[in-house]
C-alpha cells in the first residue's frame, strides 16, 4: 500500500479535529489540537521518505556525502515546527488557566453562555 | 508500516480519552510512538525534537494545568 | 451552536475533507519513491557549504529566514505565557512544606543525571552542524535537564537554582544574536543571513561557518524559553493559591 503513510497522516488530522468538536473540556481540545498537528508532521516526513535511504547527516560516522538520503528540507521544516507548536500549546494552556480563573469553568458550551 | 499503524491507534486513543489527567499520559505515549515512527522514516533530528518536546514538556504542562484548574474549583 | 449541531456539521465537512484527501493522496508520488527534487538541490547547496548535517544546513543556511520567523514565534508565545500567568490580585504565594516523599534512588539518580543531561544538551547544540541535533533539540534537552531538580528534589531547590530573570534575558539575547548575525550578513555581503565565516573542512568542528553560531544562538534561546515556560507553569500550579475569602 504505497499511500498508507499519507492516509494515516490525514486520519490523525481528522481525528484531532473530531476531538476538538466533541470536546467538553478546553484542555482536552488543546491536546486534540496537538494530535492534529502531529498528523501534519507525519505527512511531511512521509513525503520525504525514500526506501533504503539513510538520514541526511554525514558527520557521524564521518562519511562521504551520497545523494540517496531522505529529504532534508521537509525534516528541517518539521523539526522547528515541533518545538514551536509546543510553545504555542503552552500559550493555549495558559489561556485555559486564565479562563478558569475568571469564569470558573472549562466547558466550552458553558463558556458560550457567559456574556457581558 | 507497523509504526504508522501504532501511531494512528495511539492518536485515536489520545482523542478518545476524556479525563485530561489520563490524556496527558496518553499524549506522552503518543509522542514516543511518533518518535519511533520518525526514526523509522530516517529522520533523527525530528525524532530528537519530538522526544524532548512531546514526551517531556507538553504532558508536563498539561498535567500542571489540570492540577491548577482542579485546585481552585 | 449546540454540540449535536457541531457534530453533524463536522461529519459533513470531515467527510468532504476525507474524500478530497483520498483523491489527492493517490496522485502523490508513491511512499518511498526516489523522486525528491528539493532534496537534490539541498544536497548540492549543503555540500557546497561544507555542512555535514544537511538538515541544519537547510535550517540555518539555506532557509535561515524561516528559522528566524519560527524562533520569533517562540519568543512571542513565551512572552504571552509570562503575561498570562502572572500573579493575580486574589492569589498569594503559598509556602509548600508538604513536599511528599521521593525515593532515595530517584533522588540519587536525578542528581547524577542532571549534570550529564545538561552536558549532553550542550554537546547536541554545539555539534549541530555535524550530527543530528542543533539548537532546537539541544535547547530542549538543556531546559528539561535542569528540571530534573524538580523531579529528584524539592521545588524550592529548583527555584533557588534558576532565578527567572537571567533566563528571560537569555532568551532575548539568543533571539537578538540571531537577528544580529543576519544583519551582519546583510552588511558584509548584501544578503540577509548570508554565510560569512569560512566554512571549509567537511566534517570538522570548525566547518560550516555561521551555521554553528546560529545553532548556538537558537540553543540559548530555546533553553531559556523552555525554562521560563516550565517555571511559570510550575509556579502557577504549586506556589500560587487563591487567597481565602476574608483575607483580602
Amino acid at each position: 500500500m504505497s499511500v498508507y503513510g499519507y492516509l494515516v497522516a490525514f486520519w490523525l488530522v481528522l481525528a484531532g479535529s473530531f476531538g476538538i468538536v466533541r470536546s467538553r473540556d478546553l484542555i482536552h481540545s488543546v491536546v486534540c489540537l496537538s494530535v492534529a498537528q502531529s498528523g501534519t508532521y507525519v505527512l511531511l516526513l512521509s513525503i520525504g521518505f525514500q526506501t533504503k535511504a539513510t538520514p541526511p547527516v554525514y558527520g557521524s560516522p564521518p562519511s562521504t556525502p551520497t545523494r540517496s538520503v531522505t529529504d532534508p528540507v521537509v525534516q528541517a521544516m518539521t523539526l522547528t515546527d515541533v518545538v514551536v507548536s509546543a510553545t504555542v500549546t503552552a500559550l493555549l494552556l495558559a489561556m485555559a488557566v486564565q479562563i478558569h480563573k475568571r469564569h470558573g469553568t472549562l466547558d466550552p458550551d458553558e463558556l458560550r453562555a457567559l456574556r457581558g | 508500516m507497523v509504526a504508522l499503524t501504532v501511531v494512528g491507534l495511539a492518536g485515536t486513543a489520545v482523542v478518545m480519552t476524556v479525563r485530561t489527567d489520563r490524556q496527558a499520559v496518553a499524549l506522552a505515549a503518543f509522542g514516543l510512538s511518533l518518535a519511533v515512527l520518525f526514526m523509522a522514516l530516517q529522520a533523527p533530528d525530528v525524532a530528537l525534537s519530538q522526544i524532548g518536546v512531546g514526551t517531556a514538556i507538553v504532558p508536563l504542562m498539561v498535567m500542571l494545568t489540570v492540577r491548577k484548574t482542579r485546585q481552585s474549583r | 451552536m449546540s454540540r449535536t449541531a457541531r457534530t453533524v456539521m463536522f461529519a459533513a465537512a470531515g467527510g468532504a475533507v476525507a474524500v478530497f484527501a483520498v483523491l489527492a493522496v493517490v496522485r502523490l508520488p508513491a511512499f518511498g519513491s526516489p523522486y525528491h527534487p528539493y532534496r537534490d538541490h539541498a544536497f548540492l547547496a549543503g555540500v557546497a557549504h561544507d555542512t555535514a548535517n544537511l538538515v541544519s544546513s537547510v535550517n540555518f543556511d539555506q532557509r535561515g529566514l524561516d528559522t528566524l520567523g519560527e524562533e520569533t514565534i517562540l519568543l512571542a508565545s513565551v512572552m504571552g505565557v509570562s503575561v498570562l500567568l502572572r500573579r493575580a490580585e486574589d492569589e498569594e504565594e503559598h509556602d509548600d512544606r508538604s513536599v511528599g516523599w521521593v525515593l532515595d534512588a530517584t533522588r540519587l539518580g536525578g542528581y547524577i543525571i542532571l549534570p550529564v543531561t545538561v552536558l549532553v544538551g550542550f554537546d547536541v547544540i554545539t555539534h549541530g552542524h555535524l550530527t543530528p541535533g542543533g539548537g532546537f533539540q539541544g535547547g530542549v534537552v538543556v531546559g528539561t535537564g535542569i528540571h530534573l531538580m524538580y523531579v529528584a528534589g524539592r521545588y524550592r531547590s529548583l527555584e533557588r537554582m534558576r532565578p527567572t530573570t537571567p533566563f528571560e534575558w537569555g532568551e532575548a539575547v539568543g533571539a537578538g544574536a540571531f537577528a544580529a548575525m543576519g544583519v551582519a550578513g546583510l552588511l558584509v555581503s548584501g544578503a540577509f543571513l548570508a554565510n560569512l565565516i569560512s566554512y571549509t573542512g567537511f566534517g570538522q568542528l570548525f566547518s560550516s561557518g555561521t551555521v554553528a553560531l546560529l545553532n548556538g544562538a537558537v540553543g540559548i534561546e530555546v533553553a531559556s524559553g523552555v525554562m521560563v515556560l516550565l517555571a511559570k507553569f510550575l509556579e502557577q500550579a504549586i506556589v500560587l493559591r487563591r487567597r481565602e475569602d476574608g483575607e483580602k
